[in-house]
């Protein structure tokens, strides 16, 4: 008989990397759904589109380093950069510019910083920033709440072949930020005319949120990050609306516009370019929520998830450096990376 | 740590329900223990041959006290403890010992331990017992030998020999004593089974434990998955003082530190053991050693071991006799070799893989898993770390784990430490959950090892620097004292000589001097052969060194008086305050001449008083005294160039002093002219160098051994504690001597940089930072010639050419001149 020969413990819980990232694959459909729903079906376009991309690159890549193709695809991380991706793309996004977004993504952000695991930003957000600096208009468009076009029309759109301003509209966020201050303005515009936070979007934010309570059911994450981000988005808003209403929106509307969702529970949450421990966590994601609502307020994006989570992820080593917790046995939690 | 008071402990203050604590952390896996606990302790096999190791305990491995060829008996004892932390060894049947060599035993470096081979007899015939109805009658001391005797060892974990457990000191309180009845790992029944069939017996050694240990709380910790074990513990604890405290199932809640955070909410603090923070912990089953030991005079001869997992038919718990070879376990359970996958020592989480079915149960073995290869399968290949944080939200130590991994794979140490490293318990509970199925104890196991190489050699180095810092503090301070004697003496000198004056009185008295420090350098010897004398005759010498020393005394005294009265016949007014400030120097010397003769009768009392080696300590005591007797001498000699140029040894001195006292003129060149160097004393220096050397040489050694022989005792725990703070004292002694030893040679080497000060108006640091930097000129230039060879035209290399022989020439003589300098002063090899 051949004995294995193996370290302790000789048991697992029998969970995998892969699986924990279908987990997050499938904890994204309520809101592409939602997606779909609100604006048809550019986003499941995108969705699929980039999927493909990110697995042909993904492929590519490791057959230049060397690497078992099929073992490192199992672990469905391109799937989850490319699915996350997808979302945030604009449903209006032609197919090129999904191929170059995911492309840099996976090759640049995620494969020569040495693979899963070793990728100091988030590879999803690299892509996006990427586009949105280099395609600004292509990517600052979305479909009017509540005017999804036709499956055809979405196809189109997708191939490249039908101009994008036909179908597009402000966002509420767009709107607020042309007409902040003016409160009657404000008033007479129907984009605050939904229960939490305008029409269209707070249902695609309530699917995000329904697919993060189950990731955090099903253990995936923990509290920490979308707790923190959500506290960092919502206490500002909360203030500035107590002093100035006409000028800062509400809480609410801050939660359940554009990529809050998205952000607090699948993108700030990718383990791999987070700060490390739970205080760092915690830390990590309050200051995106906050720096979220400072670009929103004040900067030139009508949307700053990904810019403020890649300024985070900078951050994180800085953060981890103050933030290692008491271990057993010790009076005081050690500081700093070096002795 | 905060109390999670449940909401009944609350509302009623009063009830006996003591708080349970938390440990952060840990992990759930499936049990599997109703697979062995079904049914009741079965006997064990009854194997041709037993193979016992020696080091079956933590500690010392015990020797052998029989031969092969010897028949022993049941209950015999074949091997005893070595040293304080050992415990013995026995024969688990009669029978007749047939080797005593190496056999594999499990481990996880796979290498093979001494161990004893029994071929049992089948007769099974007891050697004399001699139980001990009541232990309070034997005394604690008595107990403890008994125990050791009985080659009692922790049962659970590490298998430290009970009797060093228990054996505190009076000084050490013990809070609570806790008693692991936890078995937190999976699949593993021995002590539930234990419990609920041998529930007084465990009382009873508990009681035992109690006398021995006087805790103020007595705890059974037990995880509430075993309700029939909790019963029977319940039942038989009925009228006595111990408590116990069930806590809820969650891995590792039977490792130590994590079961005393649970009971008692504290935490050893990392680098120490529990008794530190007033706790002892034992096991359940050593209890039951412990009992059978005392009350039945029964030795540990076997233990209760679970077999178990889907490749052995009758899985269960087995008493098994230490010394049992696997396979033959296995072969007693039913065995299915085909089905046999994955054979562990210990539990899934814990234990090892065992590469060898030969290889023996020992004391610690509590459970063997034969498994197959579907339930215990192949670990899938190792992921990148997707930093997803289970590991760290499931580490009972509160470490990162993906840190510490990332550390160890790097080979940064430093880092791993500083994130904790070793505070990590190796429970595998981050293992377990990562889902990357990175074996990460394994790394940590490799980076601890690593590690401990490391600090060790790091200690080493560190205590180095101190001493060699605090020596470099003390030298800088002894120089700026004697730079400052030196330049008064100079001025004293220099106002001597403008007096000129008649030097005839001066040189009478010189030469009573001269005298007395003869006097004193034979006093010296004197001593040197009593310390020999000693040396040869051991002990009872002491009275004759300390006769000695009061000739020492007398002589110094003499010196003094000697001294006094040349000051007293002090001749012409002109002279008198140079005169007065050298002979104040010379004064001082005599002072610490005879503050060094005091040092020595000190010695001398102490040799009295301990007896034995010290004698050599007294032979470095007078090797003091006679640097201090030729310190004298040359600041004599000193004294006696000062009188005049007329005196003729000390020729060089005066040169130096005659350049106008100032070192710092700077000397363009080298000067390697300046030959008119004191060769003879030079050479008495370079005698003087290498007897300090020596004394030190030997003093440190000295040091070393008697330090080492302390670090052997506190770790045997054996001698009294009066018996350690004199061996302490003795080292810090000796360490003094050391220290004074090295300080005078370092005194030494340095006034011989002083003197190349003197003599080449550099200083040797200067010397030879003067000799570096022309040798970099050199190689820069060389360099330069390199690199343009092939662009410059033949002119500029010329110029080159040329510019490297100057710097050539230059570095040649940079170094010859710190050769000299170094020669001349006796200082040889640096
Ligand atoms: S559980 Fe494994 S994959 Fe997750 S952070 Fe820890 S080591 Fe990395
Ligand atoms: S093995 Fe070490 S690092 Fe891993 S969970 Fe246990 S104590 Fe923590």
């Amino acid at each position: 008989m051949s004995l294995i020969n193996a370290p302790s413990p000789h048991t697992s819980r029998h969970t995998d990397t892969g699986a924990v990232m279908r987990q997050v694959v499938y904890a994204t459909l309520p809101g592409l759904a939602a997606l779909v729903w609100q604006f048809g079906l550019g986003s499941l376009l995108n969705v699929l589109w980039a999927v493909l991309v990110a697995l042909v690159c993904e492929a590519l890549f490791l057959r230049a380093r060397g690497k078992p193709v099929a073992f490192y695809l199992k672990d469905w991380s391109a799937v989850v950069t490319a699915v996350l991706l997808g979302l945030a793309l604009p449903p209006t996004a032609p197919w090129w510019l999904t191929l170059i977004g995911v492309g840099f993504a996976i090759v640049v952000a995620k494969q020569l910083y040495g693979g899963l695991g070793m990728n100091p930003f988030n590879p999803a957000m690299i892509g996006y920033v990427l586009l949105l600096i280099s395609f600004p208009v292509a990517m600052t468009q979305w479909i009017a709440p509540g005017d999804a076009p036709a499956p055809a029309d979405s196809l189109a759109l997708f191939l490249g072949q039908a101009p994008a301003d036909a179908f597009t509209g402000a966002t509420p966020l767009d709107t607020f930020r042309t007409w902040a201050g003016d409160a009657e303005a404000l008033a007479g515009r129907d984009i605050l005319a939904g229960e939490l936070a305008g029409p269209g979007w707070e249902a695609v934010n309530l699917a995000f949120l329904l697919g993060g309570l189950y990731l955090l059911a099903r253990r995936i994450i923990t509290w920490q990050i979308p707790v923190a981000f959500l506290a960092g988005l919502a206490l500002p808003a909360l203030i500035a609306h107590q002093v100035d209403a006409a000028r800062f929106a509400g809480p609410l509307f801050h939660l359940f516009s554009g990529g809050a969702m998205l952000g607090a529970f699948f993108i700030a949450t990718d383990p791999v370019s987070a700060a490390t421990s739970r205080l760092g966590r915690f830390i990590y994601a309050l200051l995106i929520g906050l720096l979220i609502w400072v670009i929103r307020t004040f900067g030139g994006y009508p949307d700053a998830v990904a810019f403020a989570v890649l300024l985070l992820n900078l951050s994180a080593p800085f953060i981890d450096y103050y933030t290692q917790p008491r271990a057993y046995g010790h009076r005081k939690a050690n500081k700093g990376a070096n002795p | 740590m905060r109390a999670n008071l449940t909401l009944f402990q609350r509302l009623v203050p009063g009830a006996r329900r003591a708080p349970t604590y938390d440990f952060p952390g840990g992990v759930h896996p499936a049990e599997h223990k109703s697979v062995s606990n079904q049914t009741p302790i079965a006997p064990g096999p009854r194997p041709a041959q037993l193979v016992l190791p020696l080091n079956m305990h933590l500690g010392a491995p015990a020797r052998p006290i029989v031969t092969v060829g010897d028949r022993v008996l049941k209950g015999q004892m074949l091997a005893e403890p070595a040293g304080a932390v050992s415990a013995a060894l026995h024969a688990p049947t009669s029978g007749t010992v047939v080797a005593l060599g190496p056999r594999p035993i499990q481990h996880p470096s796979g290498m093979d331990a001494l161990c004893i081979v029994l071929e049992p007899d089948g007769e099974d015939r007891w050697a004399e017992r001699r139980p001990v109805a009541d232990h309070t009658r034997l005394g604690p001391g008595k107990l403890i030998a008994l125990l050791r005797d009985a080659g009692v060892a922790g049962l659970g974990g590490a298998g430290f020999p009970t009797s060093v457990k228990v054996n505190l000191g009076d000084h050490q309180r013990v809070e609570q004593l806790i008693i692991n009845a936890v078995e937190c790992e999976p699949y593993i029944t021995a002590d539930d089974r234990l419990m609920r069939e041998r529930a007084d017996e465990i009382v009873l050694g508990i009681q035992i434990l109690q006398y021995l240990l006087n805790p103020h709380d007595t705890l059974i910790g037990i995880e509430d998955n075993k309700p029939d074990a909790i019963a029977a513990l319940r039942a038989a604890c009925a009228d006595s003082d111990v408590e116990i405290r069930v806590v809820p199932t969650k891995y590792p809640s039977g490792g130590e530190k994590q079961l005393i955070q649970l009971l008692t909410g504290k935490e050893v603090p990392s680098g120490s053991i529990p008794a530190q923070c007033g706790v002892v912990c034992q096991n359940v089953g050593t209890a039951w050693a412990v009992k059978r030991a005392v009350h039945d005079g029964e030795p540990l001869l076997s233990r209760v071991t679970t077999v178990t997992g889907d490749a052995v038919a009758r899985p269960g718990n087995y008493e098994v006799w230490l010394g049992t070879p696997v396979a033959d376990l296995l072969r007693h359970a039913g065995v299915d070799k085909d089905r046999l996958g994955r054979l562990v020592m210990g539990g899934p989480m814990m234990g090892f893989t065992l590469h060898d079915p030969s290889v023996p149960v020992v004391k610690t073995s509590n459970c063997i898993i034969a498994a197959s290869a579907e339930e215990l399968p192949e670990p899938p290949p190792e992921q990148a770390c997707i930093r997803c944080g289970a590991c760290a939200e499931v580490c009972p130590a509160n470490l990162l784990p993906q840190q510490l991994y990332w550390y160890a794979k790097t080979d940064d140490f430093e880092r791993a430490q500083h994130h904790n490293l070793m505070d990590c318990i190796e429970c595998g509970a981050c293992a377990y959950v990562c889902p990357s199925h990175i074996p990460l104890v394994q790394y940590y196991r490799y980076a601890k090892g690593e590690i401990r190489t490391q600090t060790a050699e790091q200690i080493k180095a560190d205590r180095a620097r101190e001493r060699f810092e605090a020596r470099q503090a003390r030298l800088e301070r002894e120089q700026a004292e004697k730079e400052a004697r030196r330049r008064a003496r100079l001025e004293a000198n220099r106002k001597k000589q403008e007096a000129a004056t008649e030097s005839g009185a001066g040189d009478e008295k010189l030469a009573a001097l001269k005298k007395e420090v003869g006097q004193a350098s034979s006093a010296y010897k004197a001593a040197v052969k009593a310390a020999k004398t000693a040396e040869a005759q051991e002990a009872d010498n002491a009275a004759e060194l300390r006769a000695r020393a009061d000739s020492l005394k007398a002589e110094a005294d003499r010196a003094k008086a000697a001294l006094r009265d040349a000051k007293a016949t002090a001749p012409a007014p002109a002279a008198a305050p140079a005169e007065s400030s050298a002979l104040a120097d010379l004064k001082k010397a005599v002072g610490e001449a005879s503050s060094a003769y005091k040092a020595a009768v000190k010695a001398a009392k102490h040799a009295e008083a301990e007896e034995t080696d010290d004698a050599a300590e007294l032979r470095a005591r007078a090797d003091q005294l006679k640097a201090e007797a030729d310190r004298l001498k040359a600041e004599l000699r000193d004294a006696k160039a000062a009188q005049g140029p007329a005196a003729p040894p000390a020729a060089p001195a005066p040169s130096t002093q005659d350049s106008g006292t100032s070192p710092e003129k700077p000397a363009d060149t080298p000067s390697v002219a300046n030959t008119a160097v004191d060769e003879q004393a030079a050479g008495k220096r370079q005698k003087r160098l290498k007897g300090l050397k020596t004394a030190y040489n030997m003093a440190h050694k000295q040091y070393k051994e008697a330090h080492a022989a302390v670090e052997r005792a506190e770790r045997a725990g054996q001698d009294s504690d009066e018996a350690l703070a004199a061996m302490h004292a003795k080292v810090e002694k000796l360490k003094a001597k050391a220290d004074h030893c090295r300080d005078a040679l370092d005194a030494l080497v340095e006034q011989a940089k002083a003197d190349i000060l003197a003599h080449t108006g550099k200083d040797l640091k200067t010397l030879k930072l003067d000799a570096a930097r022309a040798e970099s000129a050199l190689r820069d230039k060389a360099d330069e010639l390199e690199r343009r060879r092939d662009t410059s035209d033949a002119d500029t290399l010329e110029t080159l050419n040329s510019e490297l022989d100057a710097l050539q020439e230059h570095a040649q003589l940079t170094r010859l001149a710190l050769k000299t300098a170094v020669e001349e002063q006796g200082l040889v090899e640096e």
